[in-house]
């Protein structure tokens, strides 16, 4: 068994919907036991890739293979070792948590005693086991999600599918999902989500960035960010619209990113800080100082996709 | 695959026990739409309203108009005293038939001449009205052969006595007083069943559809024939006791006779319920909401019904709508179902029918099969 050994794959990935290219030509491997993450903006051909990956859609061109088998010659093969999970689970909402669960167990053939087990564990790793004889219908948007996942993973899945598992679901369950996660990967199992929230994506072990249906880069977070060219400096102010528009188009600023406590600025160097902050005194912008920064995942994305969106 | 289908139909059946709206919806229309049908649907006509003017004020018009006013399927409503009430009451629905005899009716008669009588009749139910004129025409019939046997009896006795006649020996068989009832119920029972299962095994797809459960078991093991046969089994086994309870209704409440064996009507409608599983299964692989299945079912529903000779001769239709009932498997129940209850007769005699509704069922259930792969991708 080796550690680099890749799991899932595609090469030459690609799926039309009439005159629009949904996923263009996509190139991907994905390593045993990683948190791969795929990320883009809306419309960037996530779900559509993990659709061909799961086996619920077929490609129109290219190969994609999950745990070695050929998901075009053997869609059924595949399922058996995935565990596929969209952006809403299907859940049956007139009957209980317990009873979802077991549904979906007893598909997938889970001895009734391992299912057990099985269900305790995630109801109890994401703060569900009072719920357990509440109808699916009446849990809130979170609780549906988290319900969705321990039906997902039931059947003690080798790969994981994800797309968009977090959206809607609240701060403290999403740390109880990303918990979860964890402890698959620490079991082996692989597991390949898309997100639209960036700071998610900084818990992934590799990325994927995704634009108008194909991979700009490819690598772990931290590689991408030393990929960003120039600089990122944050400004601490109580008027970031007005320092993002005083910034923006001066020399040497290449994008103006506002961020929860002030405003980040993307330079070409490093060295333009100070010019920067002379000019903002001088036409008296209230700016409360700034500091040289290490770029998000988000900063990247927008320094990137800046440039790739004016590429037709 | 066997544990697979067993899963699904466990799910089926907790989901159908958890409604409770739904063993409501199950049971209670189809029985009361049997009672309304049982008692309202009848071509019968009785007490057709009347409004009688006599202009004449003879003996002979006289016994005619007691004629009228002793038969059953009249009531006299209005003895009027101008044309224009009698045409008034008509224009007024106060009644729908008017019969008028005009002064010199029975001076005629006497004469040996032939005396015409007028009858005024409300033609907006066009069906009614044709029912109340043969009525007309036979008490009149009746009327003015006594009255020649009566007058040839008694200017030549002789040739009254060798008088000859056809007498109609009338012998309508298994159904001898032809009680419209006995032809409604069955075919009532089976419209009602195709109603229902078409709509349910619509509607249960088109729902798993809407709420994602449906993409969700194609990443699950389960073959779409299993998916199928499980989500089928529940819908056979709700119609089958849906024909059993509307059946019972219609022979021991309405005293419909049921003359066959209950075995040949088992197959029957077991063929008819596979047929129309399909199309409701097809149905569903058309829609992606349940208004689309509703508006379909609603638009398909109506031609069955009248394209399958339950109330319209399919012999009187024109020659396209003829052919276009062949593909209909209501037709060939109505055809399985009255013979069984009225004829009794066997699976021999109703070979041809059954074996279009397996035809029928077949091709269905294939074409939903492909359209169901298909609407999955």
């Amino acid at each position: 068994m080796n550690a680099n050994e890749i799991t899932v794959a595609a090469t030459g990935l690609t799926k039309r919907f009439g005159p629009l290219t949904a996923v263009d030509g996509l190139d991907l491997a994905v390593r045993r036991g990683e948190i791969f993450g795929l990320v883009g903006p809306d419309g960037a051909g996530k779900t559509t890739a993990l659709r061909m990956f799961a086996a619920v859609m077929a490609p129109d061109a290219g190969r994609v293979s999950v745990g070695g088998v050929d998901v075009v010659a053997e869609p059924e093969r595949v399922r058996e070792r995935i565990s596929y999970m969209p952006q809403r689970f299907g859940l049956y909402e007139d009957l209980t948590v317990d009873e979802n669960i077991r549904f979906y167990a007893e598909l997938f053939a889970v001895p009734r005693r391992l299912r057990e087990q099985r269900a305790a564990r995630l109801l109890a790793a994401s703060s569900m086991e009072r719920f357990r004889k509440r109808l699916a219908g009446q849990l809130s948007g979170g609780m549906k999600q988290k319900l969705g996942l321990a039906c997902a993973l039931v059947h003690a899945p080798s790969i994981v599918l994800l797309d968009e598992p977090t959206t809607g679901v609240d701060p403290l369950s999403r740390r109880e999902f990303w918990q979860i996660l964890y402890g698959l990967r620490a079991e082996g199992v692989t597991l390949l989500i898309s997100t639209a929230y960036l700071d998610e994506a900084e818990r992934c072990d590799r990325l994927a960035l995704l634009h108008g249906g194909r991979m700009l880069y490819c690598d772990t977070p931290a590689a991408l960010r030393a990929r960003m060219p120039g600089a990122l400096a944050e400004f601490a102010t109580p008027a970031p619209r007005q320092l993002r528009d005083a910034l923006q188009g001066r020399a040497g600023v290449l994008g103006v990113l506002l961020v929860g406590n002030g405003v980040h600025v993307h330079l070409d160097q490093a060295g333009r800080l100070a010019e920067l902050e002379r000019q903002l005194r001088d036409s008296g912008v209230p700016c409360d100082g700034a500091r040289l920064v290490p770029p998000s995942i988000e900063d990247l994305f927008v320094a990137l996709l800046g440039g790739a969106g004016t590429q037709p | 695959m066997l544990e697979r289908i067993w899963h699904i139909l466990v799910k089926e059946f907790l989901q159908i026990r958890r409604d409770r709206w739904a063993r409501f919806r199950l049971l209670v229309p189809p029985l009361l739409q049997v009672l309304v049908f049982g008692y309202a649907a009848t071509f019968e006509v009785f007490g057709v309203a009347t409004a009688v003017l006599d202009l004449d004020h003879s003996q002979e018009s006289r016994a005619l108009v007691a004629a009228f006013a002793h038969n059953p399927h009249f009531g006299i409503v209005r003895m009027a005293a101008s044309q224009r009430e009698a045409e008034a009451a008509i224009d007024d629905s106060s009644a729908a038939v008017a019969i008028v005899v005009h002064a010199g009716f029975a001076a005629a008669l006497r004469k040996g001449q032939p005396a015409p009588l007028q009858v005024l009749v409300d033609g907006t139910n066009s069906n009614s009205a044709l029912i109340a004129l043969g009525y007309v025409g036979a008490i009149v019939d009746t009327y003015s052969q006594a009255y020649q046997n009566d007058l040839l009896g008694r200017i030549n006795p002789k040739l009254a006595r060798t008088l000859v006649q056809i007498r109609l020996d009338e012998r309508p068989w298994y159904n001898t007083s032809l009680n419209s009832r006995w032809f409604f119920v069955p075919g009532v029972i089976a419209t009602i069943t195709l109603i229902m299962v078409v709509n349910l095994t619509a509607f249960a797809v088109v729902r798993e559809r809407e709420m994602g459960t449906l993409e969700q078991l194609m990443v699950t093991p389960i073959r779409p024939f299993e998916l199928i046969v499980g989500k089928t089994i529940p819908f056979f086994c709700i119609g089958l006791a849906l024909m059993t309870a509307v059946t019972l209704t219609g022979t021991l409440w309405f005293r419909v006779p049921f003359r066959g064996n209950p075995l040949v009507l088992l197959l029957g409608t077991s063929l008819y319920l596979l047929s129309t599983l399909s199309l409701g299964l097809t149905i569903s692989t058309l829609c992606k909401t349940q208004q689309q299945a509703f508006a379909t079912n609603f638009f398909l529903v109506n031609p069955l019904f009248i394209l399958s000779g339950f109330s319209f001769p399919i012999a009187s239709m024109p020659a396209f709508l003829q052919w276009l009932t062949y593909a209909n498997p209501v037709r060939y129940f109505i055809v399985i179902i009255r013979a069984v209850f009225l004829k009794g007769v066997g699976v021999a005699v109703l070979a041809p029918q059954l074996l279009a509704l397996a035809a029928i069922g077949a091709v269905l259930m294939g074409v939903a099969t492909l359209r169901f792969r298909k609407s999955l991708d």
